[in-house]
């Protein structure tokens, strides 16, 4: 079954995510983060940040609600009893604090055959209240069989 | 950090229910992470680790070497052989190159056993 690049450079309506304290904890001990600045207020505030910092990783919370509609879409037919998560990079700009409003837009970057796989590409961009970049992710998906 | 150097390994062993509370923190509740009955009806050996969270255990590995959370600029992954809970996991780390504006270039692979789950993985520091 070839695969539909008709999607490709498509883009869904940006979400936003309020980041919690009692996320980011929640977050950090299901990873085994014990660095006080994502864990103890006084910490955070004594190493300088506003508020709690974020795991790097977080992105993968702040970004899913964006995420989602697009790995979901019809137009790109991810068939996902056959789909696996290839590969992932992330991008970092400045850190996310506990009360940062974090924008997340997502593209359809490239959708490509190569081996009797389909693969399937997002770009996810994240950008803080003030406008700051704070995370550009690349996500590939691959449907074996496509 | 010089070229050749390696980074202080990370071991850490998820426990049996590691991927119920990581579905709960991330929001993946895909039922190959949470649902034993699911993953042996679609032929897994019972339920499998996120990529995602073995991910995080490698940017930790980067994170806790390099002085905290601001040091990581990007990281770059593939993940291969599937992770299972109660085994241990093993994140190495070797520093390919520093590059001119200080940035660290790490090469880093996660290890269960003899299976890597994640490979070719390359990490940017800025210690």
């Amino acid at each position: 079954m070839p695969v539909s690049t008709a999607a490709v450079g498509k883009t869904y309506p940006p979400t936003t995510y309020a980041v919690g304290r009692e996320k980011i904890r929640e977050y950090a001990r299901a990873v085994f983060e014990h660095d006080p600045r994502y864990l103890d207020l006084d910490a955070a505030r004594a190493a300088g940040y506003r508020d709690l910092v974020a795991p790097p990783m977080f992105c993968v919370v702040y970004s899913a609600p964006a995420m989602v509609p697009a790995i979901l879409d019809p137009d790109v037919g991810i068939d996902f009893a056959r789909m696996v998560h290839g590969g992932q990079d992330f991008r970092w700009g400045p850190l996310v604090v506990a009360g940062d409003e974090i924008t997340t837009a997502v593209t359809v970057a490239a959708i490509e055959e190569r081996d009797g796989k389909g693969f399937f590409v997002f770009e996810s961009v994240s950008t803080n209240q003030e406008g700051h970049t704070v995370c550009v992710g690349t996500w590939t998906n691959i449907v074996r069989g496509a | 950090m010089q070229p050749g150097d390696e980074l202080p390994e990370l071991r850490v062993t998820p426990d049996r229910y590691l991927t119920i509370r990581y579905a709960g923190a991330s929001g993946d509740f895909n039922p190959i992470h949470v649902d034993e009955a699911f993953a042996r009806q679609v032929g897994l050996p019972g339920t499998i680790l996120h990529g995602l969270w073995s991910m995080a255990q490698v940017a930790r590995a980067q994170t806790e070497a390099a002085g905290g959370p601001a040091a990581l600029r990007r990281l770059s992954v593939q993940f291969r052989g599937m992770g299972l809970p109660e085994r241990e996991l093993r994140v190495t780390s070797r520093v390919r190159e520093v590059r001119d504006d200080g940035v660290v270039v790490v090469d880093t692979v996660a290890e269960q056993d003899t299976t890597q789950i994640i490979r070719n993985a390359e990490a940017e520091l800025q210690p």
